[in-house]
């Protein structure tokens, strides 16, 4: 008898979906770090206001948000069909569609394309899923430079950085910091750069122009896939993407199998959806669309890249696939306490944030993205602000059971926690257990000093390292009603364990 | 307003830990002319057993909460985060175990199990519950509250009505204190840091009091003051709502 071991996940070694530490140990860093702290603090409150501003002008927002949420979800539940849809579309408009089933086969399909056109530098935009599968080193390794094309990604990858953010991946730098990076990294900027924003904005726009001027490859990501006309959609705000889109002569775009879309009109409701929840902007500047190759005009030779790369796996899960119906505009990051405190690079993954925390640890396997479930207060927020309705807390929850699930077939022996939650549980399924629990606990009344408990033992020292502990009242609730009421009446209180 | 008959689920947090906010919501109710009962069965929702990923942990706890608030038709916690358990996840984790028949009972319970301020406001239709508290006061309203059981403005209507209440507004009020169950032990200092900026806003209002609709973010937050020696007290909304 075989057993189904579950779809393929993201492969070790490749890309960037792995946290190198967990994430309270990476979250210390970046709290210890008063100028990232700042930086994320007001550029996450500048964009929420903005947000909050203009979805309250919609009076229809809350049915938008309901039709993308039934949109996602029912192309998830027919994801081969519409694929194959999109893939026939495509071809029919004089398109290459490559189908690749992992980071590695991505990289290597690309590799191959730009070699075939013979071109050692490539620009790029919309790099969130060449990033995800980190198509610039593979590149690099095949002597091809890639350069970054969009303002944000530019600035990351000429301060040898990582991003943090999927909307504004440099977020987590202020202007001084890119002026900076601008005279360090830059060829032939002006000695004298300020950090006035239009300035450094004018010495990207010098270094940019030339490339797109030369370049004979493009790379780009896809924010939308239509299955019915084969066409992709590109949205972005600076036109650094329209020109990467349209001068090559060959465009490469890599898009991950859950963006696409049933149908041209479906863009009507994301096109709507996308711009308010994540640049605050009641209509992005540029939205570009092209199906396949138009003789004469723009790309004469158009590939589509279909990367699964773990996404399959996630699709397996009926609950989880719903991370799956994301369209990356980052309003839950925007919105996260903990991702305003800690920013991006603490995730480990270049999907940080709510959506990053049930994402990346669904694409790798659980288990080696095992903190990032954990990574939230579970307040909510993120759900609140999700333009498709994603419930990311409840997804949480349901990857915390999961991971416990797994990590409990796979050990030997129980964890200290699982023994813990087990006894928790045993003590508190039947009333006269959890009565004596209670009493013994009011033997934490000989921890108090002054009227406060200001140290435990662990795992309740972390709890201690900065906030007092109560202390146990000499008489619980129920001892108390038993001596104003008697005994307690018997009725609806079953004996014994369920 | 007719007598009601009304089971307290006291939470297992405040019968072991703060028993005042339980008496507290027995004095309110028992004050507009109900009736408090209080099955003695009760233990706890599971909510930290579900969150932490334990949920065959806590199956047990929801059979039991199912089974010993069955027979009563209003049932009160005072705690938004336990009522959104119990309204959001007891019937999920039964489903998702494969028990369908408890997750319907589940649902069943669920529907007439109320927060302290829908109770009041919802089902008793009482906002000014004719209490007295001559004290300065900032409300946080608890995630849980808010975002899972969209109680809106009950809390402040209630606090509104109080006599003698100076109740100021707390900035970024809407924000996690960064309590989160086990979140404050497993992601201590991320927790830590959102508690920092909570401490900072109600210390910025002048307030005495901070209070919450649950005491598991009051413990939290007054475990911060306290540590600050901050001389800010928290109490909880049942015994503001109780004190005369």
């Amino acid at each position: 008898m075989t057993t189904f071991l579950g779809m393929p996940v993201a492969p070790r070694g490749v890309g960037h979906l792995r946290q190198e530490a967990p994430f309270p140990a990476a979250a210390r860093q970046a709290l210890g770090d008063a100028q990232l702290r700042a930086n994320l603090r007001k550029a996450t409150s500048t964009i929420r206001a903005k947000r909050a501003a203009v979805v309250a002008e919609l009076s229809d927002w809350d049915e938008l948000r309901a039709a993308g949420q039934a949109i996602k979800a029912r192309t998830m539940s027919r994801l081969d069909y519409y694929l194959t849809r999109l893939e026939a579309a495509v071809q029919a408009r004089g398109g290459v569609v490559h189908w690749a089933r992992d980071a590695t086969e991505a990289n290597d399909i690309v590799t191959r394309l730009v070699a075939d056109a013979g071109a050692t530098e490539v620009v790029k935009v919309k790099s969130l899923t060449t990033d995800e599968i980190g198509l610039n080193d593979a590149l690099a390794a095949a002597g091809i430079t890639a350069r970054e094309t969009d303002l944000a990604e530019l600035i990351v990858q000429l301060g040898h950085d990582r991003p943090s953010h999927i909307l504004v991946p440099a977020i987590h730098r202020n202007r001084a910091e890119i002026r900076d990076i601008f005279l360090r990294e830059m060829a032939g900027v002006d000695p004298g750069l300020t950090d006035d924003p239009a300035a450094l904005a004018e010495a990207a726009r010098r270094h940019l122009r030339r490339l797109f001027l030369t370049a004979t490859v493009a790379i780009s990501g896809a924010n939308f896939g239509v299955a019915e006309t084969g066409t992709l959609c590109v949205v972005e705000s600076e036109g650094n993407g329209r020109m990467c889109l349209t001068l090559p002569r060959t465009l490469i775009s890599v898009m991950g199998i859950e963006k696409v879309i049933p149908a041209w009109a479906d863009l009507g409701v994301f096109l709507q959806l996308l711009p308010r929840p994540s640049t605050g902007e009641r209509m992005n500047p540029y939205t570009s669309l092209w199906t396949g190759v138009t003789p004469g005009d723009g790309p004469q030779s158009v590939h589509l890249v279909l990367l699964d790369n773990g996404r399959t796996a996630a699709l397996a899960d009926p609950v989880g696939r719903e991370a799956l119906h994301c369209i990356r505009c980052s309003a839950c990051l925007n919105v996260c306490p903990v991702y305003q405190r800690t920013g991006g690079h603490a995730y480990g993954s270049v999907y940080p944030g709510p959506i990053g925390a049930v994402l990346s640890p669904q694409l790798t396997g659980i288990a080696d993205n095992a903190s990032l479930p954990y990574a939230s207060s579970l307040c909510g927020a993120c759900y609140d602000v999700c333009p498709v309705k994603i419930d990311l807390p409840s997804l949480l929850v349901h990857l915390r059971a999961r991971h416990v699930d797994e990590d409990i077939r796979e050990r030997r022996l129980p964890s200290a926690e699982a023994v813990t939650m087990a006894a928790a549980s045993w003590v508190m399924s039947d009333p006269g257990r959890y009565a004596a629990a209670q009493a013994a606990s009011r033997a934490g009344r000989l921890l108090r000093r002054h009227g406060r408990i200001s140290a435990l033992p662990p795992p309740l020292a972390a709890w201690t390292a900065a906030r007092d502990a109560p202390v146990p009242p000499r008489q619980t609730f129920r001892q108390w009603w038993r001596t104003q009421h008697g005994d307690p009446q018997p009725g609806g209180a079953p004996d014994g364990d369920p | 307003m007719a007598r009601v008959r009304i089971a307290l689920f006291a939470t297992c947090l405040a019968d072991t830990l703060f028993p005042d906010v339980a008496r507290a919501t027995v004095r309110l109710l028992e004050r507009l002319g109900h009736v408090v009962e209080f099955p003695a069965g009760q233990t706890c929702c599971g909510q930290m057993h579900v969150n932490t990923g334990y949920q065959r942990e806590a199956l047990p706890l929801i059979r039991r909460y199912v089974e010993v608030f069955e027979p009563h038709e209003v049932i009160v916690a005072p705690s938004g985060s336990c009522v959104g358990s119990i309204a959001h996840q007891h019937a999920m984790v039964a489903r998702r175990l494969g028990q369908d028949e408890l997750a319907q009972r589940a649902e069943a319970v669920a529907g007439r199990t109320y927060e302290l301020s829908q109770l009041l406001i919802d089902v008793l239709g009482v906002e000014d519950v004719g209490a007295h508290y001559p004290h300065r006061v900032v409300y946080h309203p608890t995630c849980h509250s808010l975002r899972l059981l969209r109680v809106g403005d009950r809390p402040l209507r209630l606090l509104r009505s109080v006599a003698g209440i100076d109740l100021v507004p707390l900035p970024d009020a809407e924000e996690c204190c960064g309590f989160g169950g086990t979140f404050a032990v497993k992601n201590a200092e991320v927790s830590t840091a959102m508690l920092a900026d909570k401490m900072r806003n109600v210390l910025a209002t002048g307030a005495e009091v901070c209070t919450a609709g649950d005491s598991s973010c009051l413990m939290h937050i007054g475990g911060g003051l306290s540590r600050l020696r901050a001389g800010v007290k928290v109490v909880h909304l049942a015994e503001i709502l109780a004190s005369t």
